[in-house]
């Protein structure tokens, strides 16, 4: 296999981040830590949802998974002492069933567009309810702490959180997978048969494509892959509340970050993460450095990157479905069509 | 759990159907934007919440309640306008659920835009109407007035479908959106109407609302999956549909809200609108899809 000339680069650099991190900010390197297992973490979210969303099957439901794989992980260990070792393959197994429970009479009834839309709506809002609705378990509205093991680093345990280098590294291996699964994904002949279905569903199964089963495989994969990532997220943040990793705001962020970034290319959304995040993080900032915002806004100037977020996902849908990476890529293809077509044009015998 | 045949049961479905009729009014201008212009306004329920600020503000300021009610109205109608006009005609012609996207951005916008001005802070407008008290059961007046003018609005608005030349239109370019326009229908005026009456219905709900419930930049995230879930019920586009799911979805909520706890009122909902969609997808009602 050839490998590509941005992974010889960037591998390393992913590899060695923390020690360039530690060079450059010895001051803040807790923080840039963070805000790189952030990303990290999201963008395997990201990816597994852009999985669905790539072949048209545009889910507001994902929050419901993401939900799922932290809240079941959690209580499990809070309350029954399951280590996260059992306790994530259950989230992951009790979150595919719901999404085959759903995806199966979706797929079959042939609900897509609007209705799928807001059927995975509904979804993430009976799963929140179910959260909130069981709050002596789950601590309701207010959230709840996975229990923490000896000093907060623990193999058994999976927490790993006191430790930042530590957390980089879990959180670029669990990105390094979800690419992984991506670009098996893309490889794989359900690439072809789910394009197919997602342009024609009919013409799809008259060429012998099970569409209801091809669109199954992938919708468990997504909601796996985002169970994982809650679950993770919930280890490394310590918290979970109904709001923070479960419910519509999550469902629709996701979304929206995908598109930002880009949802048909590879690393797109990471791309959107790292947008998402550096956009948030960068606004955070200048607000709390700067009083005249601050007295501005008063407390409302955290909505600000909000705000941004909105108005960008309209512009974006407007004028740059394919995402910033997409596009970017787009752009050099056909500029390489243009050098190309001109080398031709030279290299043809002149009449 | 106490889950009686007693006169607290009456009360609760009682109540039930009362709030079924705000809940009809919210659907209805969905509904409406959905069967003519074939978009879902995901920011509905945020129109909403724009206008109860509006009239908590105009209210403040000194205006009588049913000006600055008029005020909400004639407010989120042009919102509606705007909306339309800026962020649907762009994306008229793109996949249908970059056009719920779309509106899925404003939403945030809208959001944000409340909280950077309003603040955070729960809000009344003070009005207390009391309520009727017959037997052991007790409604409030606010809810019965909301009851009566959201059905007024409904029939108002089918007399205006039906009786108007630009309702006709409105009614016939849902029914063929190709062939009107060599009719003599202009589109672009018709959706822009359409726009605005789903918006000024959302000003009117605001306005009965605002009586009600507490407002805070949040609101919308209550009520907009609900109202979304009655649509979808319903049968998308579908208004008579939306006005007999808005019955069954409350009494689901209020029957199950006083059964056991709120919350697991409205998770039932949920989960019986999902169960409904998986044996009739085209919605309870729907003919259309």
């Amino acid at each position: 296999m050839r490998i590509p000339k941005t992974a010889l680069i960037g591998v390393p650099i992913l590899l060695l981040l923390p020690l360039l991190v530690r060079f450059l900010f010895p001051a803040a390197e807790k923080y840039y830590l963070h805000l790189l297992i952030q990303i990290l973490i999201w963008s395997f979210i990201y990816t597994g949802w852009s999985l669905m969303g790539r072949f048209g099957l545009t889910s507001l439901g994902h929050g419901a998974f993401t939900g799922i794989g932290a809240y079941v992980m959690v209580l499990l260990w809070n309350y029954a002492g399951v280590t996260p070792w059992i306790g994530i393959p259950v989230a992951v197994v009790v979150s595919v069933v719901v999404a085959l429970l759903v995806g199966y009479p979706c797929f079959h009834l042939r609900i897509i567009g609007h209705y799928f839309a807001l059927l995975t709506l509904a979804l993430t809002e009976f799963v929140r309810l179910c959260i909130v609705g069981l709050r002596d378990y789950t601590g309701g509205s207010l959230g709840t702490q996975p229990r923490r093991f000896g000093d907060g680093i623990s193999l058994y345990a999976l927490q790993f959180e006191p430790d930042r280098v530590l957390s980089y590294y879990i959180a670029l291996a669990l990105w390094a997978v979800g690419l992984y699964i991506w670009w098996r994904v893309d490889r794989g002949m359900e690439r072809y048969a789910l394009d197919a279905a997602s342009q024609d569903e009919d013409a799809a199964s008259s060429v012998g494509i099970n569409v209801t089963r091809e669109k199954l495989k992938i919708t468990a994969i997504s909601a796996a892959m985002c169970a994982v990532g809650g679950a993770i997220y919930a280890q490394y943040q310590m918290y979970i509340g109904p709001e923070t990793i479960a419910g519509l705001g999550v469902s629709l962020n996701i979304v929206f970050a995908v598109i930002a970034g880009g949802m048909w290319v590879m690393l797109g959304p990471t791309v959107g993460a790292v947008f998402t995040q550096v956009l948030s993080e960068g606004l955070r900032v200048t607000i709390q450095g700067s009083t005249t915002l601050q007295s501005v806004f008063g407390q409302g100037a955290l909505a600000l990157d909000t705000m941004i977020y909105g108005l960008l996902l309209i512009l974006f849908i407007i004028y740059m479905p394919k995402g910033i990476l997409g596009t970017l890529l787009e752009r050099r293809e056909k500029k390489r069509d243009r050098v190309a077509a001109v080398q031709r044009a030279q290299a043809a015998p002149s009449p | 759990m106490d889950c009686q045949l007693d006169i607290f049961f009456l009360e609760a479905v009682l109540n039930g159907l009362l709030l079924a009729g705000l809940l009809a009014l919210l659907a209805l201008g969905l509904n409406l934007i959905f069967g003519v212009i074939d978009v879902v306004w995901i920011c509905y329920a945020e129109l909403v919440m724009v206008g109860m600020y509006g009239i908590f503000y105009a209210h403040k300021g000194g205006a009588p309640f049913l000006l600055a009610a008029a005020v909400g109205v004639v407010l989120i109608a042009l919102a509606g306008m705007v909306l339309h006009h800026f962020v649907i005609r762009p994306v008229l012609d793109s996949a249908p659920i970059n056009q719920l996207l779309v509106t899925g951005g404003v939403l945030f916008v809208l959001q944000a835009a409340a909280t950077m001005a309003f603040g955070i802070e729960f809000r009344n407008i003070g009005i207390r109407l009391g309520s009727y008290n017959v037997l052991d059961m007790s409604f409030s007046y606010a809810r019965i007035v909301t009851f009566a003018v959201a059905i007024g609005a409904m029939v108002l608005l089918w007399a205006f479908l039906q009786r108007t030349y630009i309702g006709i239109a409105i009614r016939a370019i849902a029914q063929d959106r190709q062939i009107m326009p060599l009719m003599g229908v202009d589109q672009r005026r018709v959706y822009l109407v359409t726009s605005a009456i789903g918006g000024g219905l959302a000003g009117l709900a605001a306005a009965l609302m605002v009586l009600q419930f507490d407002i805070y930049p949040q609101i919308g995230l209550q009520f907009g999956p609900l109202i979304f879930m009655i649509c979808v019920l319903g049968g998308l586009g579908n208004m008579i549909g939306g006005f007999v799911a808005a019955f069954i979805i409350s009494e689901f909520i209020a029957v199950g809200g006083s059964c056991f706890a709120t919350e697991w009122g409205y998770a039932i909902a949920f989960l019986f609108f999902m169960m409904v969609i998986f044996i009739r997808p085209q919605g309870l009602f729907g003919g259309k899809s």
